[in-house]
């Protein structure tokens, strides 16, 4: 094996409270270059909050986010971090995200949506941020989609759009939120295909996602959220086939029970 | 015995309520840009974080959607000068009491409109690293324009019927013409009802053209 | 700063209460016709048939898109050359406002009807109801519900527009406040007090009303 990949992202004794609820206790977490990490867990055990964490969609109560060996935000002296909006955006230029939900902007045609970022927040010029579109609804393989309407797209398209919108950015670490899980079964098939070819051009991921055949085969590392906490990590092999966790254990078979 | 309509008092007396017609129109664009004006100013506070603009918007929005236009008029144009020694023009003094009432409805359809945006527009944007800025300004106002527009219409609407009010401060608007012009003809049912057939054509034809407008936008985008 | 007498208002306030009993009189009566009777302008526009629908389109446009105050002075000025009788101001009042709300609540009861599914009505005929037995018990007791934010919306507005009836000397509170300001000179202190009185009234109709609204939408 060659020397380590460097560390793109790291989060360090993650926590996040929601009123009263403790919904993260201490997550701590490191993505090297390259990596492909699926989040597994029931529902309600954090995998969203942990990655609206990791871009800093939510801020943390407590703990630490790294990208690039720089710690965003600075300590307030109360054992916090304060954040600054301006440092905010600039990490989530580099830190991209697919929501379940697509959220494409209903309003803007399907290229208008993936040129926004580039052209608004990198500041590329319209010439510029139109090849970028074209190359990446081409890899998503919606090429002759670029001037539909997002509400003229089945939800596979759509979905595939964001992937390009986040990918226009050319961020450093991708993050899934549950992509398919808002499809109609016979949609996932696509997604799952676009998401699949990113690996091939060495894209770093982070994928919370319940298909956990996709997960073994397209993660290089597994995380088992349980209850605002990492309970196993591993590779596909050990935590899918065999878990060391009673826990992990039963979440996998109530997912591989319904397949036949 | 049958009534005999005759319309003679009107077509004699057109330029009169021509001229009516005139006011009409001056007192309900000025009182819809004072109303968009203030209403925008409003509805930045009540959506703002801090409580101390929240809370004198949210009074003056309750206060005036919750009492009668009417009151707002006379308190205007009859209130004012008597303690303040401040005189409107009865022109003035509709045109504050227009402009302030509506303001607080116009302050309610923006806010409305932003709100309804979904919270996930609002992460996308955030998570491809627009700021808060170019966020609202591209993301968020182009779609809650679009939400926006139909209670907007409605508002400026209300507003168009709420100007007959001034005919109460004898300002010469489209009603109080028509009352002169019923005292001077003694009319009142040819006269009144040329009037509501006036209202009635503008305010039905512009209600139509916005809905076919309505119409084609959503087309327009697949919806 | 002038020197304000709002102590002379109040010297006078049962005045004014009383007054207000007539503008509550008038909303009363004006509310009750014109949900009532919006009930059968609004099974007019649902009708298939032409002869119904288009006279009840008709009615709701021509209500909805004139001033009430041009309504008000129409049903009091000018009516009364038509049909040769004059009608006491009180009562040009309720046809005028309660017309006006027949229309506003036609479209709130047809908007209701329309948001019950069809599945409710064709649930409660394959269990053997009939047709009105159908709309009483199914239809109309979730519409109805659903609808009350609406109601509640148009009620204030119907309050509002009350106070329009004083052009026409219908002796409510507005009218005795424009009485009573220009006897005692003393208008904006009346107007603030008129101005208090309607909202104390109002508000509390508006916030139960955003309150429903609330508790649905969560
Ligand atoms: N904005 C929020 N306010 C309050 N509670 C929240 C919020 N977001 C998430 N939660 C709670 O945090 C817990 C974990 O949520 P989430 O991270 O979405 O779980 P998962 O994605 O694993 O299903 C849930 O109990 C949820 O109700
Ligand atoms: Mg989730």
């Amino acid at each position: 094996m060659t020397s380590p990949e460097p560390v793109v992202l790291s989060a360090t004794a993650i926590t996040k409270r929601f009123g009263t609820v403790d919904v993260l206790k201490g997550v701590d977490l490191t993505v090297r270059k390259g990596e492909r990490i699926a989040i597994l867990g029931s529902s309600g055990s954090g995998k969203s909050t942990l990655l609206r964490c990791l871009n800093l969609l939510e801020r943390p109560t407590g703990g630490t986010i790294a990208l690039d060996g720089r710690t965003i935000g600075r300590p307030d002296g109360k054992g916090c971090q304060r954040y600054d909006e301006r440092e905010l955006d600039r990490v989530r230029t580099r830190v991209g995200m697919v929501f379940q939900q697509f959220n494409l902007f209903p309003h803007m045609r399907v290229i208008e949506n993936v040129m926004e970022a580039p052209r608004g927040v990198l500041g590329k010029s319209k010439a510029e941020a139109q090849a970028i579109a074209e190359r990446q609804l081409a890899a998503v393989g919606l090429a002759e989609k670029a001037t539909a309407w997002p509400a003229q797209l089945s939800g596979g398209q759509q979905q595939r759009v964001a992937i390009a919108r986040a990918l226009a950015m050319d961020p450093e670490v991708l993050l899934l939120d549950e992509p398919t899980s808002s499809l109609d079964p016979e949609l996932v098939g696509e997604v799952l295909a676009a998401i699949r070819a990113l690996s091939d051009e060495g894209r770093t991921m982070l994928i919370v996602t319940h298909e956990l055949g996709f997960a073994f085969h397209f993660a290089t590392r597994v995380l088992f959220l349980h209850d605002g906490k990492v309970l196993e990590e591993g590779p596909p092999e050990q935590v899918l086939k065999a878990p060391r966790e009673e826990r992990t254990r039963r979440f996998i078979e109530r997912f591989t029970e319904r397949r036949f | 015995m049958p009534y005999v309509w005759d319309f003679s008092a009107v077509t004699r007396n057109w330029t009169v309520l021509l001229s009516g017609l005139g006011g009409t129109i001056v007192l309900s664009l000025a009182g819809i840009a004072v109303g968009i004006l203030i209403g925008a100013g409003l509805a930045a506070m009540r959506l703002s974080g801090l409580r101390v603009l929240r809370w004198p918007a949210t009074a003056w929005i309750e206060f005036f959607r919750n009492t009668p236009p009417l009151v707002h008029f006379f308190w205007f144009f009859y209130g004012l000068p008597m303690a303040f020694g401040i005189t409107l023009s009865s022109f003035g003094a509709a045109l504050a009491a227009l402009g302030i009432q509506s303001s607080a409805f116009f302050a309610e359809v923006f806010r409305g409109g932003i709100v309804s945006v979904e919270r996930g527009q609002w992460e996308a944007g955030r998570a491809l690293g627009m700021s808060r800025a170019r966020l609202f300004r591209r993301i968020i106002l182009p779609q809650a324009a679009r939400r926006m527009a139909a209670p907007f219409v409605e508002r400026c609407f209300e507003l168009v019927k709420t100007t007959t009010l001034a005919a109460a401060l004898a300002h010469h608007e489209l009603l109080y013409a028509a009352m002169v012009v019923v005292t001077e003809t003694y009319r009142p049912l040819e006269v009144y009802t040329v009037v509501a057939l006036l209202f009635l054509t503008v305010l039905f034809a512009a209600s139509q053209v916005s809905e076919w407008l309505e119409a084609r936008g959503r087309a327009m985008q697949g919806r | 700063m002038p020197e304000l007498q709002f102590g002379v208002v109040f010297a006078d306030f049962d005045l004014l209460i009383r007054a207000a009993g007539t503008t509550a009189l008038l909303w009363a009566a004006a509310f009750s016709v014109g949900w009532s009777a919006g009930w059968i302008v609004a099974f007019g526009r649902r009708s298939p048939r032409l002869v119904l629908a288009i006279p009840a389109r008709g009615f709701v446009e021509c209500f909805r898109n004139t001033p009430v105050l041009v309504q008000l002075i129409w049903f009091y000025y000018a009516l009364p050359v038509l049909i040769g009788i004059q009608m006491p101001a009180f009562g040009a009042a309720v046809l005028a406002l309660g017309l006006n709300g027949t229309a506003y609540c036609a479209e709130i009861h047809r908007n209701g009807l329309q948001s019950v599914a069809i599945g409710q009505w064709e649930a409660g005929r394959a269990l053997g109801m009939g047709r009105l037995r159908v709309f009483f018990r199914i239809i109309l007791p979730q519409a109805v519900s659903r609808m009350i934010p609406a109601y509640t919306n148009r009620a204030v507005e119907m309050a509002k527009n009350t106070s329009v009836a004083s052009v026409i000397s219908v002796h409510e509170l507005m009218y005795n406040a424009r009485l009573f300001s220009s006897q005692n000179y003393v208008p904006l202190e009346t107007f603030t007090v008129v101005a208090g009185i309607y909202f104390v009234v109002i508000w509390p109709i508006s916030l139960a009303s955003s309150l429903i609204e609330r508790r649905r939408s969560a």
